[in-house]
């Protein structure tokens, strides 16, 4: 390598330069011409910015080649990434969506680019297949995250949550880059699939269960499973509304894909298997116990939070455990569940907590009776919020239904022989009954409860950005789940061309 | 054309949530047009079935797992349906004098409605789970919000035992569609696959239990008198009269036609808990004080009998199973409403040790007549459509088991004397008491209330006397390819 061809890079790299290009177009705009504005405007401004970026990333993506790839990996392009950029992009424009009109900071500007600045980060993870790169996005999307969890300067719970935000990720990056430094000594590559030929012949090498086990505590922290998701409940109630919706459902997403992608190209060699019964040593026991341990911990503990947020992040937590089962079915199918599981979650949280930044301006808390009466207050809201609530709880025909019959299903056929994950799936499936208790009790605050006098006296001003944003998710998690050919077709197909 | 049942029992919902707020007359009038529609559609649709398996509709819905939007009928789904019809208009009857959030009620309703329909005509294994699942969340509404005695215990309660039991489902679900290779959910073809006989043997209880949970199956019973109680009267109605047979309708449709020797090896096992539940629920509803908890446990008691009718897995059994779906369905409406609505709305009250002093022969005769009606189809006399259907049960277990066929015997007797026992502290107490405390003048019994009491007595009636209208169409139904196993497996 020893030229490297500009123009391609920036014809592969279109849509993240087009975005970080927005990211300056918005701090340019706030900081020049809307200074002396009054703070709706600029936020106005700043989210039309954004949205504009958003849109040019999009168009520069649907212009792409179908197939590319840039310096051995650096930045792949394929019909899955860019399907996934796609995804990525659309939850960045409702997030901005829900940042619009709320009062947490005067630095407009900073915020919106902080936002894009991330997505950027999360683009370039879903599309490289090299491990520096996979790390330098990783850091990119991670120090914007943190600093928008900090974001609302005068709370204490919002810096409470971002310095452990922080602590938390600061050591699971050096967990990770610990990982990814074993694995190139071991292989002697940091590309995805030369990695996979490296280790051929060393499975049983006790340096590759240390790099296997650091690399999956570094990604472990970013899609917040047990037990490595301790800053998971602080982040999302302290976080102001739209970071902690954007950790929760972009970064995500990117998060579990370029997992997926390290454990099944990377690791190629060391699956194992985790069937009743069947264990073999490699990745998929690993996982196992880890979606065990989430699904199990993030349902029990979520039926006794009496704040909706820290509820969203335990059930985000029991969420991220159904999908790594996705990961451990190690097949193109499993991959196409994921993606379709990842993103319908990504929108419907995105939802969710839509809905819970309305009720927070009016009410002054996220607790669960500052529900009471949302049904009858609000009709649109109430019935968004009982989609995304009975999508999340897996009640056909919403989205999260057909997202963990798809999971359950892919790993079932292919994770073992003789369906050996099995155990995995009745686990998962007992515990998303389980769940339906605690979703319930949020929708009967909303339908059931009478509307207390606290919650009378108090009134915000309706905010139609947001409540459109919300009533457009809903629409959207009804409509994949009533037709989820409408994204599984699309992904299967990329699936397939990108050879998983 | 059976299909319409479904579509316009969900376009009626969203019609009733865009209505403006208070319109309460609209709403009402919305909720019987979609309830009357669909019974229309589910009677005129059942005249013209054609013999066997009548295709109604088959779309690719997600191609890529060879799952369709496959819409059909046998004889057995459009005996159920033309109960849903039935059930569903008599609902709205008796539901009319609901005064708060009319529009939501009637929305609910008709989701349930909806969603129940499309369980019955679904012959892809993965839309009839999608309806089930639907069925269940609009009953915790119904019942939490326009509910009465520990209405949200109630509410809970019903929502998880029918969400563990649809998980159960699921469970077994997932593993026949990947066992069978994962192309197809089609119910014909996964009922032609010929599982392996260890595979049945583990999957047929969790996917029967799972379903059989919500008809009732004694020792899981426990939500229906609770649910039933706590529930507005429609929804005791529904519960009782439909939901109860969406468990049954299951147990029969997926876990035995799938799993046929799964069934042979567990027969007996279902058949004692079947027993078991016919037994306990009469000998519990024989001492309540609450009479709707006297007719929540003789649902129980009742739905004892289908499943012991699912248990013989002959053919006679199982055509009354499926008959004595239809006949409690509408028998338990009539009680749940001469209980809930004629009587406890009136008089606010449901203590039987409370009840006489109203003397209720006299001030309300009409009621009186419609409840010995009741409890006459109730305790099996002939004539009535319980007669016929509890008789070919028994005929069916004699041939299987004849210990279990005198065990529900004596339920029957018992049966027999809880009813009696009610209708005599309710109806005819002792007139010395009765002279002391003359009690209020109760209103009137209103029009939609006799309309939808005769509709049910005379259905009763009409299957009593003439029970060949429904056996024609399903008895044929049991040569279809579906039962194919069971019958090559000696059973049928």
């Amino acid at each position: 390598m020893s030229s490297i061809d500009y123009f391609q890079l920036l014809k592969l790299a279109g849509p993240e330069a087009v975005l970080a290009l927005a990211a300056l177009a918005v701090l340019a705009v706030d900081l020049i011409w809307m200074r002396e504005a009054p703070i709706r405007q600029r936020q106005g401004a700043g989210a039309f910015v954004s949205i504009l970026g958003c849109l040019g990333a999009g168009l520069c993506a649907l212009q792409m080649p179908g197939f590319g790839s840039f310096a051995n990996g650096m930045l792949v392009i394929d019909p899955l990434t860019l399907l996934l950029k796609g995804a990525l992009l659309v939850l960045t424009v409702f997030t901005v969506l829900l940042s619009v009109d709320r009062d947490f900071t005067e630095h407009v500007g900073e915020f919106f680019a902080l936002i894009l600045l991330a997505t950027v980060g999360m683009m370039l993870l879903v599309s490289s297949e090299d491990l520096l790169m996979i790390f330098v996005s990783l850091e990119l999307t991670s120090l914007s995250l943190y600093i928008l969890t900090a974001f609302q300067k005068r709370s204490a719970l919002s810096a409470e949550a971002a310095l452990k935000y922080f602590l938390f990720g600061g050591m699971a990056a050096a967990f990770l880059l610990f990982g990814l430094s074993l694995l190139y000594g071991l292989s002697g590559s940091t590309h995805l699939g030369g990695i996979a030929e490296g280790l051929v012949g060393k499975e049983n090498d006790p340096l590759l269960i240390v790099a296997l086990a650091m690399t999956v505590i570094g990604f472990g922290f970013k899609i917040a499973v047990v037990p490595f998701h301790l800053w998971a409940p602080d982040t999302y109630q302290g976080a102001p509304l739209a970071s902690a919706a954007f950790v929760a459902s972009g970064s995500k997403v990117a998060s579990f894909f370029v997992l997926a992608k390290v454990m099944m190209l990377g690791f190629a060699g060391v699956h194992g298997d985790a069937g009743w019964r069947h264990l073999i040593a490699g990745w998929a026991p690993l996982l196992a116990v880890l979606a065990l341990l989430s699904m199990l911990l993030g349902n029990l503990v979520a039926i006794v939070q009496g704040n909706v947020r820290r509820l969203l992040a335990y059930s985000a937590i029991a969420h991220s455990g159904y999908a790594l089962l996705g990961v451990m079915s190690n097949s193109g199918e499993g991959m196409a569940s994921l993606v379709y599981y990842t993103v319908t979650y990504g929108l419907t949280t995105l939802g969710a907590f839509g809905v819970v930044a309305l009720v927070e301006e009016r009410t002054g808390s996220a607790s669960l009776s500052s529900f009471a009466g949302l049904g009858r207050r609000s009709p649109i809201l109430g019935l968004s919020m009982m989609v995304f609530m009975l999508s999340l709880a897996g009640i056909p025909p919403l989205a999260g239904f057909f997202g963990k019959f798809y999971l359950f299903v892919g790993a079932i056929r292919t994770g073992s022989p003789n369906i050996g994950l099995v155990w995995l799936v009745v686990v998962a499936i007992a515990m998303s009954a389980v769940s339906l208790y605690y979703y319930l009790q949020v929708l009967k605050q909303i339908y059931v409860t009478e509307e207390s006098a606290a919650t009378v006296d108090v009134t915000g001003e309706t905010n139609i950005v947001t409540c459109c944003a919300v009533g457009a998710l809903a629409v959207l998690v009804v409509l994949l789940g009533c037709f989820p050919n409408l994204l599984v077709g699309p992904v299967l197909a990329a699936t397939g061309s990108a050879g998983l | 054309m059976l299909a319409w049942t479904v579509y316009l029992s969900f376009a009626s919902a969203l019609v009733l949530m865009l209505l403006p707020k208070g319109r309460v007359d609209l709403a009402r009038g919305v909720g019987l047009g979609g309830a009357l529609a669909g019974a229309v559609v589910a009677f005129a649709g059942s005249m013209m079935k054609q013999p066997g398996i009548q295709e109604i509709c088959r779309i690719p819905w997600i191609p890529s797992l060879g799952i369709n939007f496959h819409f059909a009928a046998d004889g057995i789904s459009v005996t159920l349906v033309m109960l849903t019809g039935i059930a569903a208009v008599v609902g709205v009857l008796f539901s009319w004098n609901i005064g708060e959030r009319v529009k939501e009620f009637f929305a609910f309703y008709m989701v349930l409605i909806g969603g129940v329909y499309g369980v019955f005509l679904s012959f892809d294994l993965f839309l009839l789970f999608v309806f089930y699942e639907i069925a269940i969340i609009p009953k915790y509404f119904l019942i939490a919000i326009w509910g009465s005695t520990n209405r949200e215990y109630g509410a809970m309660k019903l929502a998880l035992y029918s969400f563990v039991g649809s998980a159960m489902v699921l469970v077994g679900l997932i593993a026949a569609y990947v066992v069978s290779g994962g192309t197809t959910t089609n119910l014909i073809e996964l009922a032609q696959f010929g599982f392996s006989k260890e595979f049945q043997y583990w999957v047929f209880p969790l996917v029967f239990v799972g379903f059989a949970i919500l008809a009732g199956l004694w020792p899981f019973h426990t939500w229906a008198p609770t649910g039933h109680v706590a529930a507005p009267t429609a929804v005791s109605m529904l519960l009782a009269g439909v939901v109860m047979k969406l468990g049954a309708y299951g147990a029969l449709r997926v876990a035995i036609t799938l799993f046929p020797l799964g069934a042979q090896a567990w027969q007996t096992e279902i058949g004692f808990l079947a027993c078991v539940g016919i037994v306990y629920g009469a000998l519990v509803a024989l001492v309540q004080r609450d009479f709707k908890f006297v007719i929540g446990y003789s649902s129980v008691s009742h739905m004892g009998f289908v499943l012991l009718g699912l248990a013989t897995l002959n053919e006679i059994g199982l055509s009354g199973a499926v008959l004595q779906m239809f006949s409690h369905g509408v028998i338990a409406g009539l009680l749940f409403a001469v209980v809930g609505r004629m009587v406890y709305d009136r008089t606010h009250t449901r203590e039987l040790a409370v009840l006489h002093r109203f003397n209720l022969s006299r001030s309300l005769p009409f009621v009186a007549l419609t409840f010995v009606v009741a409890s006459a189809a109730s305790m099996g006399l002939p004539g009535f459509s319980g007669f016929v259907a509890e008789l070919q049960v028994f005929i069916g277990a004699w041939r299987a088991f004849p210990v279990f066929a005198i065990f529900s015997g004596v339920g029957l007797l018992v049966g027999v004397a809880y009813t009696l026992r009610a209708l005599q502290k309710a109806f005819f107490a002792d007139p010395e008491l009765e002279t002391e405390t003359r009690g209020p003048v109760l209103d009137p019994i209103s029009m939609p209330e006799k309309c939808g009491a005769m509709i049910l007595m005379a259905a009763t009636l009409i299957i009593g006397l003439y029970p060949r209208l429904l056996l024609d169409l399903i008895v044929p139904s049991f040569s279809s390819p579906l039962f194919d196993g069971l019958r090559n497996g000696a059973g049928l």
